[in-house]
């Protein structure tokens, strides 16, 4: 059985174990990148006490396969793994890992930051903070929007 | 009819989680079927006005205003993301 490329879980997850399962038994990975976000205690100047995930289930999972779709059409990628966390969390948790493997560190790096980056801008995830002076939505960056967009530049130039 | 979902700020604003709608007579896109939402008045209008940064996704994928909309289709709506 194939395992499913895009995870979106209330779980904690285990790097290693998630890493050690993606490029098993496969010698022509010869370099993994990987990424993992984590709550924090401080967002926009204020103490966050916890941190709740919604999602749009059936469409996240969706998007995200998308986005590892592109990334494995303009990078020598093997493989590719995303696990996001909902539900409450709190600083120090993870909330998301994800991973790529490829023959070569340039590709796996490239792949692994642009799903990350359109992650951040297309799957449907929102997140909700507690705060000393109540709960509030988290609001979107431009600077994630920004991010995102470079891709699309360069595969102009490119 | 259609399934609407609304999700977030969004959901809260409008107390409002899902619904389904018969697709109102000269509603079929996405743009339309906002303005119609918006019509409703009260915290619909204000928070499904045009200058309120809303995305909408038709069955699941990003959808522009001039995405149509049938019979039977899932329509979401939902402030930018901010997951990551």
């Amino acid at each position: 059985m194939v395992a499913a490329r895009v995870r979106v879980q209330e779980a904690d997850f285990d790097a290693s174990h998630e890493i050690a399962r993606l490029r098993a038994g496969d010698p022509r990975v010869g370099a993994v990148a990987s990424f993992i976000g984590v709550c924090r205690d401080l967002n926009e100047g204020d103490a966050v006490a916890t941190m709740t995930l919604e999602h749009y289930p059936g469409m996240t999972e969706r998007s995200i396969e998308r986005i590892i779709d592109e990334a494995m059409g303009r990078w020598q990628v093997f493989d590719a793994l995303v696990v996001h966390r909902v539900g409450q969390l709190e600083p120090l948790d993870q909330i998301v890992f994800v991973a790529v493997t490829s023959a070569h560190r340039g590709d796996a790096f490239a792949a692994c930051e642009f799903i990350m980056d359109y992650l951040k801008t297309q799957a449907p995830f929102w997140k909700r903070e507690q705060t000393a002076t109540g709960p509030r939505w988290v609001a979107a960056r431009s600077s994630d929007d920004a991010a995102a967009a470079r891709w699309a530049e360069a595969a102009i130039k490119g | 009819m259609v399934k609407l979902l609304y999700f977030a700020r969004l959901r809260e604003r409008l107390d409002c989680a899902t619904e389904s709608l018969e697709l109102p007579a000269g509603v079929s896109t996405v743009g339309a079927l906002r303005l119609w939402l918006a019509g409703r008045g009260g915290e619909w209008q204000a928070a499904l006005a045009q200058d309120q940064s809303v995305r909408v996704a038709v069955n699941q994928d990003m959808a522009s205003d001039a995405t149509p909309v049938q019979d039977h289709d899932e329509v979401a709506f939902f402030p930018p993301v901010t997951g990551g």
